[in-house]
């Protein structure tokens, strides 16, 4: 893939980021950061492509933590935003 | 899977992350749009799995189901009150992904005919950056879990040795880029995660909202350089998105803070500039009970809650609701308001009242109720500092000086409830805490609460 292809994508992409994320609302700045945060992890589709690509050892060992590490960081960012998320549902007590 | 098809689905996972992200905006929504923002990264991971037809698939398997198990465990049994650590290792394990991602490519590639210019600086900055971010959030992660000193701290010859540092790795980046080797490469590495350590160190415990969300942005351009590293669209659109979500969480935190980002990352705060608060020692205070505190709160028209990390600490936050029931079944309005600092994240008192079923329409940001303060009753203040400082705004020597507060010094009755009269975060003293109309309540937060509680119970 060209180089000016991949700048065009990031820059764009960073473009709509900023416009969806500024209309946040303080309340949700937390598990914003700790979602966005999950969605960085989405390095396990470069982890997992190493991981497979490779027969060598080094790229086992170095695949293998990286899958690991990656899957922390999606795994538990999802699943921690979804138990803070739950907290704001329905506040209908009174 | 052909090349095209793949490129497709990839393309639905990123549009997925944007429409999750969208659904972030009102509280109402949000939780669906994590669920939507997962679904995306699932679909991604399959149509790597059966893209790559995976040669290895039990490392793969293992690596999934070790990662999986960790983030699992963690993300089920974190307090609440533990948030911004576990986000800061989460974010130092995406980091160090990235990282290794770089690795990998890198032994197994260079020298090859694939492995061109471009491969290699992006190889390089990604295992700069990953490194950083790794070794960053990990000392981000000790501080506010207290295995080091949460005190900001300096040492001699600090700007220089770190300056020095800076270059050498510079050149690494430029070694390696030129055409290094293997041991190149992993000398980058360890020194990568070295600055990332000298780096966060020196900052105090105050400053770490700001960090976290930097290096939270920082993760963001790791994952992105990743997916040049690649050529993989989905990465970069990812990283791009979460790099703007952490750029734009660090300015918010350093606007509230009155502060600059290069002030945060090279200069200590308050750790000797305000170190002097016993000054004029034995300034009288009004100091008040349960019973007095109870009366000003059960009998006033309107009180604004001022929330802030002793309050996280002393886990009171159910208290404190149960205290604000007590109050509105007697007719008082009871609105909360959240400074943007308050807790150790950006958001993080939002989410800790949330946890207490405090409504969301009852918390309120700095802008919207600073104005409300001298039209209210009572102004209780739990376990918070610096925020209500009153010197950020009449005090031009005073070190935080312009720092947005909550104008609790305006409200007809201000309440603190707090340990004692020691300094916050910044190391400085706080004149409300002298003010005529000032009633200090010397107590955890937790017992104080249950305290006040009993005592409108008695009304």
């Amino acid at each position: 893939m060209d180089l000016l292809i991949s700048i065009t994508v990031f820059v764009l992409a960073a473009y709509v980021g900023f416009e969806v994320i500024t209309k946040v609302p303080p309340t949700l700045h937390t598990p914003l950061m700790s979602g966005s945060n999950a969605i960085s992890g989405i390095t396990i589709i470069g982890a997992l492509v190493v991981a497979g690509r490779y027969g060598g050892m080094a790229g086992i060992i170095l695949g293998f933590l990286a899958v690991s590490f990656a899957t922390i960081n999606v795994v538990g960012g999802f699943m921690v935003t979804d138990r803070m998320l739950e907290m704001f549902k329905s506040k209908d007590r009174s | 899977m052909s090349q095209v098809l793949a490129g497709y689905l990839y393309l639905i996972a990123a549009v997925l992350f944007i429409v999750g992200m969208k659904r972030l905006q009102s509280p109402a929504t949000a939780r669906r749009g994590n669920q939507i923002g997962a679904l995306g990264m699932l679909l991604a991971i399959i149509v790597t799995l059966v893209r790559y037809q995976i040669l290895n698939p039990w490392v793969i398997v293992a690596g999934l189901v070790v990662g999986g198990g960790i983030g699992l465990v963690l993300a089920k049994t974190v307090e609440m009150t533990a948030m911004p650590q576990l986000v800061a290792a989460f974010n130092g394990f995406g980091g160090g992904a990235s990282a290794l991602v770089a690795a990998a490519e890198f032994i197994e590639k260079s020298g090859s005919p694939t492995f061109d210019l471009r491969a290699a600086i992006t190889v390089a900055l990604t295992i700069l950056v990953g490194g950083v971010t790794l070794s960053g959030s990990f000392v981000a992660y000790a501080k506010l879990q207290g295995l080091v000193p949460g005190r900001p701290f300096g040492y001699p010859g600090q700007k220089v040795g770190d300056a020095l540092l800076a270059i050498v790795v510079v050149a690494l980046v430029v070694w390696l880029i030129v055409g290094g080797s293997s041991l190149v490469m992993w000398i980058l590495l360890a020194l990568s995660l070295l600055l990332g350590i000298v780096r966060v160190i020196p900052i105090g415990g105050a400053d770490m909202p700001v960090v976290i969300s930097f290096l939270n942005a920082f993760s963001g351009i790791a994952a992105a350089l990743a997916g040049f590293v690649i050529g993989e669209n989905a990465l970069i659109i990812s990283g791009a998105l979460v790099g703007a979500s952490g750029l734009i969480l660090t300015n918010i935190m350093v606007k509230a803070m009155n502060r600059t980002l290069g002030h945060v990352l090279f200069a200590a705060f308050g750790g000797d500039e305000g170190a002097g608060p016993a000054g004029d020692e034995e300034k009288p205070v009004h100091s008040a009970s349960a019973e007095d505190v109870a009366i000003t709160l059960g009998y006033a028209d309107s009180v604004i809650v001022v929330p802030g990390y002793g309050l996280a600490v002393a886990q009171a936050q159910h208290n404190l609701r149960e205290l604000a029931d007590l109050l509105e079944e007697r007719g008082v309005e009871v609105r909360y308001a959240i400074h943007p600092v308050a807790g150790r994240m950006p958001g993080h008192m939002n989410v800790l009242l949330a946890e207490a079923d405090v409504p969301y329409e009852k918390l309120f940001a700095l802008d919207e109720i600073e104005d409300d303060f001298p039209q209210t009753s009572v102004a209780l203040v739990v376990g918070a500092n610096d925020v209500v400082n009153p010197s950020a705004r009449d005090d031009d020597s005073s070190p935080i000086y312009g720092m947005p507060i909550l104008n609790v010094d305006l409200a007809k009755h201000a309440i603190v409830i707090k340990r004692s009269l020691s300094p916050g975060f910044a190391g400085i003293d706080n004149p409300l805490f002298y003010k005529d109309n000032t009633l200090m309540f010397f107590s955890d937060a937790k017992k104080a609460m249950s305290d006040i509680i009993a005592a409108v119970k008695e009304l």
